[in-house]
């Protein structure tokens, strides 16, 4: 017998087809659990809907970081060629109005900036990268990301009860239904 | 349209209008597994004896010609480059153009189509933009090396330093450098988030042990919780949206490097456009020209099919169409511009010692796509490949002449000159070539080649209402069987 002591993580339940995940989320969602998720080899497109989520805010942290790549463009352009080391090359003055021939490069670094603030901002929104996940002890969790679809219900929802949780699951359908465990560090 | 209401008279017959079924993106009904296991398994079995037989000499032709050739320009100093006339960029930018313009078509298979909803795109997407990736790769080597002491190429970046000199921001040459280098930067985090989720997939097929490690490690954990996707379904949205317009401004820049300077047969208004569109040209050119023979080679029929080829084929006609209008509207711009400096440009592009290259470039990249017209050429893969080949050759043809052209008949007549390439330059090029090859055999080794889990989303049944529509035959998809034997019956 194992003496390390687990921890309950959730219920993982397998469903048999993309159609059948998304009627089982809407009903997950309108039994108001909180912590759970759909886990699907490619997006399910409406699924944020089923399960009752809102609209990623990524957008918000592109436009703020493409913004400052705009102004750190300018800022680089402006301080060098008309403050620090102003010189007069192509007939164009060393003063705020050779802004157009500033432009490129304040497009290239907003550019820039929004790319890496899409990839970091991506990665807090999902909590990214991370070593290990409680539900990879699964054994059959692994086909997520070739052919299956599952439900995971996690144990913090306080709508969670060991039973009735379960039966929940088997109701709508859900197949293989299994208590994911993690070893309490 | 006759309206199908339950209580139709009996009697009276209904109009059906025949209804054209959507062509199939992944033939023959394959399951998401059949998915998983095709695309795993070309970088988890063996590799054929062909990948060896592309990979050692084009390894050995990249160490060669890049390795070599780089070692003995750093040690020995750009005169063996031959660095000593008017027309020094001549061929090294002829390639850095080259390169550059055959990444493109990556981007904008992976961000423009995306944009669009071209579906298609899912089976090639990945490939293509690993193409970018090396592409770019290739051609930063040539404006890294060509300016000398590489060891100085630092001076392009604005940061301080010791001569309290700054960079001109006014110059199209550095505009160059922050395109190209965010176009890069770009490119790989497009290239990478695009590869998590099928990261993710090879890791959970790996037995434990190093391999799954690495695989986990640039999985990052992905789980393919919708939580997650929601997010990165976003994040690539985003990423798409902000490629495409800097996939037009990369190219657009790097003409300006010609379009303004006042130099005959530079200085027109024309490059931007006709640059992006050649640049599309020639990388769907190169793109057919890869997965063409790995499609064979790792049995890809049913994911790339002849739809996805005839599509490329048809973009190729159109783009190699735009480029044709771009060469004969650069005439007679020249002839309408009245300026005997611009025409006689143009006549020494047609006329001059140079007139191969611009017979070659015209026969290439404006005759040779032509065949695509033809169903019968855009369905056989020899000519396919024939055309791609011509219009790879073409495009870099069409870059030679544009600059060598053009730099070899400059205002003084005192530094004309007949231009031919150094020995260490072509061996260079042709280095690059190899490195190409190279890094994309090391890609189909070690690295998911197609889109897994977006190939997985064009499938019928991964629409969550998909079981539903199979009660209502009316919702969508009417089933051509019932439909033919309706005709037969009502005969």
């Amino acid at each position: 017998m194992s003496t390390t002591r687990k921890r309950v993580y959730g219920y993982l339940a397998e469903f048999k087809s993309a159609s059948a995940l998304y009627k089982a989320a809407e009903k997950i969602r309108d039994s108001g659990f909180r912590k759970w998720d759909c886990y699907s080899p490619y997006p399910i497109h409406g699924l944020d809907g089923a399960m009752g989520m809102k609209r990623s805010i990524l957008p918000w942290f592109v436009f703020f970081g493409g913004m400052t790549g705009t102004a750190t463009a300018f800022a680089l352009a402006y301080s060098t060629q008309v403050v620090i080391y102003p010189t007069i090359v192509q007939a164009k003055p060393a003063n705020i109005f050779t802004i157009p021939a500033f432009f490129p490069v304040m497009f290239e670094l907003t550019i820039l900036f929004s790319g890496f603030t899409v990839l970091f901002g991506l990665l807090a929104l999902i909590q990214l990268p991370r070593l290990n996940h409680p539900l990879f002890a699964s054994k059959q969790f692994h086909r997520a990301t070739d052919d299956g679809f599952f439900i995971a219900i996690e144990a913090r929802d306080p709508k969670f009860n060991p039973e009735k949780t379960r039966s929940l699951l088997a109701e709508i359908g859900g197949d293989n239904i299994e208590l994911v465990e993690e070893e309490d560090a | 349209m006759a309206s199908s209401t339950p209580t139709a008279n009996e009697s009276q017959p209904e109009i059906k209008l025949p209804v054209l079924e959507r062509e199939q993106l992944i033939l023959n009904n394959r399951s998401y597994n059949w998915i998983t296991e095709r695309i795993c398994g070309v970088l988890e079995n063996r590799q054929p004896l062909l990948w060896w037989l592309l990979f050692i000499p084009s390894a050995l032709i990249a160490l060669i010609g890049v390795g070599g050739g780089l070692t003995y320009l750093v040690a020995s100093g750009v005169g063996v480059w031959g660095m000593t006339n008017r027309v020094f960029w001549g061929w090294d930018i002829t390639n850095f153009v080259f390169w550059i313009g055959i990444g493109h078509a990556g981007t904008l298979i992976s961000a423009v189509l995306f944009l669009t909803r071209q579906n298609w795109r899912t089976s090639i997407n990945r490939a293509a933009e690993a193409m970018t990736i090396f592409a770019v790769i290739c051609a930063g080597i040539f404006p890294a090396f060509h300016v000398g002491r590489v060891w100085f190429a630092w001076f392009l970046a604005p940061i301080p330093n010791a001569n309290a000199v700054w960079q001109n921001f006014k110059s199209p040459l550095l505009w160059d450098v922050f395109a190209v280098s965010t176009y890069f930067t770009i490119s790989l985090i497009f290239w990478y988030l695009g590869m998590v989720p099928d990261l993710a997939t090879i890791r959970d097929r790996c037995k434990p042990g190093l391999r799954k490690f690495l695989y986990g490690i640039f999985a990052m954990g992905w789980r393919g919780g919708n939580r997650q996707w929601s997010h990165y379904e976003m994040a690539y949205l985003l990423l798409a949206a902000l490629s495409t317009p800097l996939v037009l401004s990369v190219h657009s820049v790097v003409s300006f490097d010609f379009a303004t300077s006042v130099v005959p047969g530079w200085h027109t208004t024309i490059f931007p456009p006709y640059f992006v569109a050649g640049a599309i040209f020639g990388g769907f050119a190169m793109v057919l020209t890869i997965m063409v023979p790995a499609r064979f080679i790792y049995g890809l029929q049913d994911l790339i099919t002849m739809k996805h080829i005839d599509n490329m084929a048809k973009i190729i006609l159109l783009t190699g169409t735009i480029v044709g209008y771009a060469y004969l509207m650069e005439l007679f711009v020249a002839f309408y511009s009245g300026a005997i400096y611009e025409m006689d440009a143009f006549k020494f592009r047609i006329a001059g010692p140079y007139w191969w290259a611009y017979a070659a470039m015209m026969s290439l990249n404006v005759l040779s796509p032509q065949l695509f017209w033809f169903k019968a050429c855009r369905e056989n893969l020899w000519v396919i490949m024939a055309v791609a080949m011509c219009v790879n050759v073409g495009m870099w043809f069409e870059r030679f002449v544009i600059i060598v052209t053009t730099l070899a008949r400059m205002w003084l007549p005192g530094d004309w000159k007949t231009y031919s390439p150094s020995g260490v330059e072509m061996m260079t090029f042709v280095g690059t070539i190899g490195l190409f090859l190279a890094l994309f055999m090391l890609f189909l080794k070690f690295l998911p080649c197609i889109n897994i889990a977006e190939v997985k989303w064009t499938l019928p049944q991964s629409d969550p209402h998909h079981d539903d529509k199979e009660h209502h035959p009316d919702h969508g998809i009417a089933s051509e069987a019932a439909y033919q034997k309706e005709l037969v019956s009502s005969k």
